[in-house]
């Protein structure tokens, strides 16, 4: 799925769940950050873990893996939140591990496969290779659940 | 937003400001004091105002802030007295004119029938002929005294004709002329700051003009040459000759706003009254016109520098098109064809330099305003609301610096642990002043209420009388702009339900006058709001029966005074038998006491039969900062309003009954209070906590509702710092907000409301109602 025919390079970070990697435009990445143990809300999707004050503002934290149907994180120490601006609002993402930033032209995403099931036609914006790597890139406006039901 | 819209959103707000200024100044009035420090900053409002718009031609409220000033200045001359009734059509016109502004403002219009009554009111205080027809001829005199460049054509040599333009309009008296007439001489000479402050010799010419007859001649002895003019430099005087039957005082009064800002001489010379009689009189000038001529002649360049300042400050770019007229021979300038500005000798028009201020959308009188105003500056609200949040995460950090300090070991007496007590109390400091900065006086919402009185007394046929006490009481601005709604109800009610009609109170030994008092105090951290008149008080009697007739309690219910007082707060409650257009909107006092509570506060009501009620309003500083109640749920922290919170106790197995399978009860001095199990509710745990293991905290919800909160403990009572779980989020149900404790970890607010409204939701029961009664 190209968007434009702009050949400005684009700068995407990469970040790793399970054995898959994923990437999103830098440009939405605010900070990244260790796993700090998040206060759960009630009456909340499970992929939403729960919230964290980063510097004094209550940021939710989306379970990216389990956002897209993988499996339940199971934060360490080791795992890594990235928080990014998704419109207005802060978001952390919670993965695995930040692997890359990588530089692509808008034409070296390609859109994602027909084979793909809908929960990734629906987050997965597009994917790329990289050295033999295939990289997808999130849907970062859906991956909030109220964002989900206005796309609906 | 291109700049004169932003000069004009500034007007606007500056308006505001005026008419508050005007009301106040008229209540001090109506309240006595009509010394001409109180009259002058009142007719200083309108005719602030009034210059305003006159700028952004706002013409219904020009010709409504002129009636008003016109009046305003016979009281200012002692021409009327300022007694009640001429106060009481003030306060109405103050009323009427702020329409005018928020219509221009908001694109509205005014109700002409209502705002021509007004003027024709007016217009009856002044005795004077209705002023409608002049004040329109007087906006049509405005182009006759702006600064026209004329074309001088070739044949009109220079030596021969200056091109003058006497300024025929500008000197036809307004006023019919009285019999002492006595001629002035004033001579002015503006400073660089009168003109950098946005006035205008202009508008004073004008204002001098409303006085009398007025000759004008310019002296432009001062001007250099093009080469040397300084844009911003003021160089031009006037000497005006002014025949009037007005006092010094009263011609001074004119230049107060520019005061300091330029060197004015008022001299009375009679020898000057002949030759002014006649208005045309314009060419045979007082002054030896000749000796003009030749100074004028004289300073050559000084003849081509007036068109010169008109381009450079009107219009910048044709600045070319003037240059050569500065050169050496500058009387073949104008035979050119060069636009050069009309210099008249005898009767100048206003000098270019105020022309530019005007072309540039400066608003001449706003700008008074702005300048007595006190230091203040205008400030982004998200600018503070940024620096309040910073402040908060500089509490929170501090509070988690200490915490690890203190669990590093380390000595209290240790210079760390003592840097830190420093740095605590400053933070706390910082934490204090910063809410200053949002805290405002409640005046703003005060200074409503007596428009509002006036309306509904007049509505009701009832007289009132409002007292107001501790304007000057601050709070936090939120709180502020959510209070409006509030007392302008229990205001309402109180003259529509709690006063008397007059007759009636004579009946009863009262004096005619109701009064409704409104005060504002703070009292242990709060800020404490009391509404009170000296009305028939609650009907008991009545508001018990509508209670049972619209089924809110039962027939044979045991209510203390106490209760049926509080029976008014329930939803649905009205005790106006019919709907009238004043209280009854459809919406009671159970929405005030909503809206209270939505604020963090508490409503309660006092009442004496024949003497009166009162309803007191406690209500935080702020909303940016809450009183809370920490308590535990299954490993959660929580925190619980304490505003909500009535009382907390320990369950005892013989209070706790169930009833159905799965709801449970408590005996709470005879009555029985749903009980809600926080952890389960919230999804925390499946398998409810045993109640006689936790502790129950009794909570008052919306309509008066009340339910038993179940938690597994209290960790005790602590100041916290709100932050919204929408700014990054969404709405949870169940909680209100979140904040940040001591260790750095978020942790959640209940929305009280919500769980007892959720609770009877799901299990609507009889006693729920019969408890909220209770």
């Amino acid at each position: 799925m190209t968007t434009s025919s702009n050949s400005a390079p684009r700068e995407l970070i990469s970040f790793q769940i399970g054995d898959q990697e994923f990437c999103v435009d830098i440009m939405s990445v605010r900070e990244i950050r260790g796993w700090t143990p998040a206060t759960p809300l009630p009456r909340t999707p499970v992929f939403v873990r729960g919230v964290i004050n980063l510097r004094g503002a209550v940021l939710p934290i989306v379970d990216l893996g389990s956002r897209l149907g993988l499996q339940m994180t199971e934060p360490t120490e080791r795992h890594v939140i990235i928080v990014t601006r998704i419109e207005e609002q802060l978001v952390g993402l919670l993965v695995d591990a930040v692997c890359d930033i990588i530089t692509v032209q808008d034409d070296q995403i390609q859109s994602t496969p027909d084979v793909a099931s809908e929960l990734v036609q629906q987050f997965v914006k597009g994917i790329l290779s990289m050295e033999g790597r295939m990289i997808s890139l999130i849907y970062l406006e859906r991956v909030l659940p109220d964002r989900e039901a206005e796309a609906a | 937003m291109d700049p004169l819209e932003a000069i004009k959103v500034t007007f606007f707000q500056e308006c505001e400001e005026q008419l508050s200024e005007l009301e106040s100044g008229l209540l001090a009035m109506e309240q006595g004091e009509t010394d001409s420090e109180t009259v002058n900053a009142v007719f200083r409002a309108v005719h602030s105002i009034k210059g305003g718009a006159g700028a952004f031609s706002l013409e219904p409220l020009v010709r409504f802030a002129h009636v008003f000033e016109t009046t305003l200045d016979d009281v200012r001359g002692g021409k009327l007295a300022p007694d009640n009734n001429v106060v009481k059509v003030m306060l109405r016109a103050a009323d009427v004119l702020a329409d005018h502004v928020r219509a221009a403002r908001d694109g509205g219009v005014v109700e002409e029938a209502r705002s021509q009554a007004l003027a024709a009111a007016l217009e009856a205080l002044n005795g004077e002929a209705p002023l409608g027809g002049l004040v329109s001829d007087e906006l049509d005199d405005m182009p006759g005294l702006e600064f026209t460049p004329q074309t001088v054509s070739d044949d009109d040599g220079f030596g021969d004709d200056f091109g003058f333009t006497p300024l025929a309009a500008g000197v036809i008296a307004l006023e019919p002329e009285g019999p002492a007439l006595r001629t002035w001489t004033l001579r002015l000479r503006p400073q660089n700051a009168l003109y950098a402050k946005a006035n205008e010799t202009g508008l004073l010419l004008r204002e001098l003009k409303r006085l009398g007859d007025i000759q004008v001649s310019i002296d432009r002895s001062e001007l250099p040459g093009l080469a040397d003019l300084e844009p911003e430099q003021a160089y031009l005087a006037w000497t005006i000759a002014l025949t009037t039957d007005r006092s010094r005082d009263e011609i001074q009064d004119i230049f107060e706003f520019v005061d300091g800002d330029c060197d004015l001489v008022i001299s009375a010379e009679d020898f000057m009254a002949a030759p002014l009689e006649t208005s045309d009189a314009g060419l045979d000038a007082p002054f030896d016109v000749m000796a003009l001529i030749q100074q004028a002649q004289a300073d050559v360049q000084a003849t081509a520098a007036p068109a010169a300042i008109t381009e450079v400050l009107a219009a910048p770019a044709p600045v070319s098109a003037s240059a050569p007229v500065s050169g050496p021979a500058p009387v073949s300038g104008p035979a050119t064809g060069t636009p050069v500005a009309a210099v008249s000798v005898p009767s100048a028009p206003p000098a270019p330099t105020p022309m530019a201020a005007t072309a540039a959308g400066v608003a001449p009188d706003a700008a008074h305003g702005a300048a007595a105003q006190q230091a203040t500056i205008r400030v982004d609200l998200d600018r503070v609301d940024r620096l309040i949040d910073l402040v908060g995460e500089l509490v929170i950090n501090q509070a988690m610096l200490a915490q690890r300090v203190t669990e590093s070991g380390v000595p209290r007496s240790s210079n760390i642990a003592m840097g830190l007590d420093d740095l605590e109390h400053l933070t706390r400091e910082i934490q204090d002043s910063v809410m200053a900065i949002r805290a405002q006086p409640v005046k703003s919402v005060f200074q409503r209420m007596p428009r509002l009185v006036r309306e509904v007394a007049a509505m009701t046929g009832k007289q009132v009388r409002l007292v107001t006490e501790g304007e000057g009481t601050e709070v936090d601005k939120t709180v502020i702009e959510r209070l409006t709604d509030p007392i302008t109800h229990m205001i309402r009610n109180a003259i529509d339900h709690g006063l008397e009609r007059p007759e009636v109170r004579v009946a009863a030994g009262k004096g005619p006058e109701g009064t409704v008092r409104l005060s504002a105090a703070h009292r242990s951290g709060r800020i404490v709001i009391e509404v009170s008149d000296d009305g028939k008080g609650i009907d008991r009697p009545r508001v018990r029966q509508i209670a049972i007739d619209k089924g809110l309690i039962e027939v044979d219910s045991n209510l203390s005074d106490e209760d049926v007082d509080n029976l008014i707060f329930m939803p649905g409650f009205s005790t106006a038998s019919s709907v009238s257009d004043i209280s009854g909107r459809g919406v009671g006092m159970d929405v005030v006491k909503r809206s209270i509570q939505g604020l963090g506060g508490r409503i309660a009501i006092t009442s004496r039969p024949g003497q009166g009620s009162t309803f007191t309003l406690s209500l935080p500083l702020t909303l940016a900062v809450l009183d809370g109640m920490v308590v535990s749920v299954c490993d959660h922290t929580l925190v619980a309003p304490l505003t909500a919170i009535i009382e907390s106790l320990q369950p005892k197995a013989q209070d706790v009954r169930a009833i159905g399978p799965d709801a449970y009860v408590i005996a709470i001095r005879d009555s029985y209070t749903p009980l809600i199990d926080v952890g389960a509710m919230l999804g925390y745990r499946t398998t409810p906590l045993d109640p006689t293991k936790g502790v129950a905290l009794l909570v008052e919800g919306e309509g008066g509702a009340r339910a038993a909160l179940m938690v597994d403990a209290i960790q005790g009572q602590r100041q916290v710092v709100i932050k919204s779980l929408e700014a990054n989020y969404r709405q949870v149900e169940g909680i209100a907000a979140a904040t940040i404790l001591g260790d750095g970890r978020v942790a959640l607010i209940l929305d009280v409301d919500n769980v007892v409204a959720a609770r009877r939701r799901e299990k609507a029961r009889s006693d729920a109602k019969l408890a909220a009664a209770g």
